[in-house]
């Protein structure tokens, strides 16, 4: 199926009043930031795209793909799914072998390329973790860094979706400057749930959320965008940081002042 | 009337499922009774009479297998149910993977939880396989790949229909109310689905001697095929 947009039409926040916002529009290729407090809300509204809400959720959500409901296929059969989210969850309970998981799901998403998919997503998942996932160890071992890296390159690679759903990616230590650019590559439509500033400034529109409910849209307005790309040079300085004391390296101020001087005020 | 069977192991969220479905059928203005078979302890019948207002019993299987206690009683629940002019809903607990509890006409519930690690689906056998629908709870437990892995298990070891739900939280659950609207009612005489368990053996009924020379009915050893002992 071709999909040109996704629209989200609102329904009730937790306190049972009408969300403010009542309709939001996505077409091919746009970014979404949702933000908002812990609690507000945010994973509660991308799972009712996830599930393609039909007013049978607490909120009453409809979602709406190419300004119709969406056939009971996409629940029914992952293969027809637009959508591929990657949940907050950082562990899986599956008691099976990684590479046994991904033909599965391989099978399950009739991914294009089942030879190869196993090793793709691997390649992917592995330019994001700090150590490699071993394609023979158990899906129960990984990390939390590496169970959400695995779940990115599966979305992306087997789930080949359109619509791509990412609920705080920024939260597992996986290295999210290079997912960004790898995400990038790829014109879909990806909603981020995000406290992180860089993401949110480098979409194009933002959802706030409050009490459960959508409370504003707003749309990134090109100064905003400029504060993004410095707010990306701050972080390469605390990432550059990081690394150093991550790999149990000693700090002295004037490696700290270079650091900061190259990409802080940059 | 019609007849809903709902089996799982346990915790699995029967009983989370229920409440959810029922509040909804029963706001559709439909009349429902409950009945509870499990072994030994349960309080859902409270629960349900309490919450709903509705006629709820349980029986507990003790000795027995849940599905063979359950061929045993459930001739007198339906006509209690009949005369309360109701549908009968009933959660059994299934603890028995030999037997299934569903009957001809029924529409017969299998529960799993997404969280339940990929083996169960093949692990609990009939009361999968003879199942008319199989309902994944806890989907807000796991992510999106795992509940789809989840789900291809399911349907390689038993090709059902697949409803998967948050039941804490109601969703999905009316695409289940749907297909209960969809459900007919049963006919007499009622029959289990499928062949039924191979009897109520002396093992169920209590008798703990290892061995099959101690014990009556359809027997195996370790070598041998089926064979039958006794009267
Ligand atoms: N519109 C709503 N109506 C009823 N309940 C809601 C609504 N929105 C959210 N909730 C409930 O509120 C709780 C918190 O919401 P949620 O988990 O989505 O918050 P969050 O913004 O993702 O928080 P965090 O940043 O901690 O991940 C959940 O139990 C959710 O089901
Ligand atoms: N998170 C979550 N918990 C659930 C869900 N369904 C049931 N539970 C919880 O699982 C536990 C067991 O549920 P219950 O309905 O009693 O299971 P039963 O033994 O099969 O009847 C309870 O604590 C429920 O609140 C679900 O979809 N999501
Ligand atoms: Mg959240
Ligand atoms: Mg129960
Ligand atoms: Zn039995
Ligand atoms: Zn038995």
């Amino acid at each position: 199926m071709d999909i040109r947009k996704i629209t989200i039409l609102g329904g009730y926040g937790r306190s049972g009043a009408r969300e403010l916002v009542d309709q939001v529009d996505l077409k091919m290729g746009d970014l979404l930031s949702v933000v908002g407090p812990t609690g507000s809300g945010k994973t509660a509204l991308i799972n009712d795209i996830g599930l393609f809400a039909n007013e049978d959720t607490p909120s009453k959500r409809r979602i709406l793909i190419n300004d119709t409901s969406p056939s009971e296929d996409f629940l029914d059969d992952p293969a027809k799914n637009p959508i591929a989210l990657i949940t907050q969850h950082t562990g899986f309970l599956s008691d099976m072998r990684v590479s046994n998981f991904l033909d599965i799901h391989a099978r399950v998403r009739k991914s294009a390329n089942p030879d190869s998919v196993v090793s793709d997503v691997l390649d992917f998942a592995n330019q994001l973790t700090g150590e490699p996932i071993i394609v023979d160890g158990a899906m129960t071992e990984l990390s939390g860094g590496q169970s959400r890296a695995l779940l990115i390159a599966d979305a992306v690679i087997i789930g080949n979706s359109p619509i791509i759903l990412l609920d705080e990616i920024e939260n597992a230590g996986i290295n999210l400057t290079r997912a960004l650019e790898l995400l990038h590559n790829y014109e879909k439509i990806f909603i981020f749930v995000t406290h992180d500033p860089r993401i949110t400034l480098s979409s194009d529109y933002r959802i706030v959320m409050k009490g459960g409910a959508m409370q504003d849209a707003i749309t990134t307005s090109p100064e905003e965008k400029r504060i993004g790309e410095k707010v990306t040079h701050m972080d390469r300085a605390i990432i550059s940081l990081r690394n150093q004391i991550s790999s149990g390296e000693r700090m002295l101020e004037k490696d700290f002042r270079a650091v900061m001087e190259s990409n802080w005020l940059a | 009337m019609k007849l809903i069977m709902c089996a799982g192991p346990p915790t699995s969220g029967k009983t989370t499922v229920l409440r959810q479905v029922m509040r909804r059928l029963l706001k559709k203005g439909r009349r429902l009774a409950y009945l509870k078979i499990d072994v030994q302890f349960a309080d859902e019948d409270e629960l349900f009479r309490s919450e709903f207002g509705i006629p709820a019993r349980k029986v507990y299987s003790g000795e027995l297998c849940p599905d063979h206690a359950s061929v045993l009683v459930l001739g007198d629940a339906v006509k209690w149910a009949q005369k309360e002019n109701a549908d009968l809903v009933v959660e059994t607990a299934g603890l028995c993977l030999r037997c299934a509890p569903y009957i001809t006409g029924s529409l017969g519930i299998v529960v799993l939880e997404a969280t339940s690690g990929m083996n169960l689906p093949r692990k609990i056998g009939a009361m999968l396989s003879l199942a008319d629908i199989a309902v994944v709870t806890k989907i807000d437990l796991v992510s999106q790949a795992e509940r789809e892995v989840f789900r291809a298990n399911v349907t390689d070891a038993a090709p059902l229909e697949v409803v998967e739900v948050d039941a804490l939280r109601g969703i999905g659950i009316d695409r289940l109310v749907r297909r209960i609207e969809r459900a007919e009612d049963i006919g007499m005489p009622l029959m289990l689905k499928g062949s039924p368990p191979v009897s109520v053996c002396t093992i169920c009924a209590g008798k703990r001697d290892i061995g099959s020379e101690h014990h009556f009915g359809v027997l195996r050893t370790l070598d041998s095929d089926l064979f039958y002992r006794g009267e």
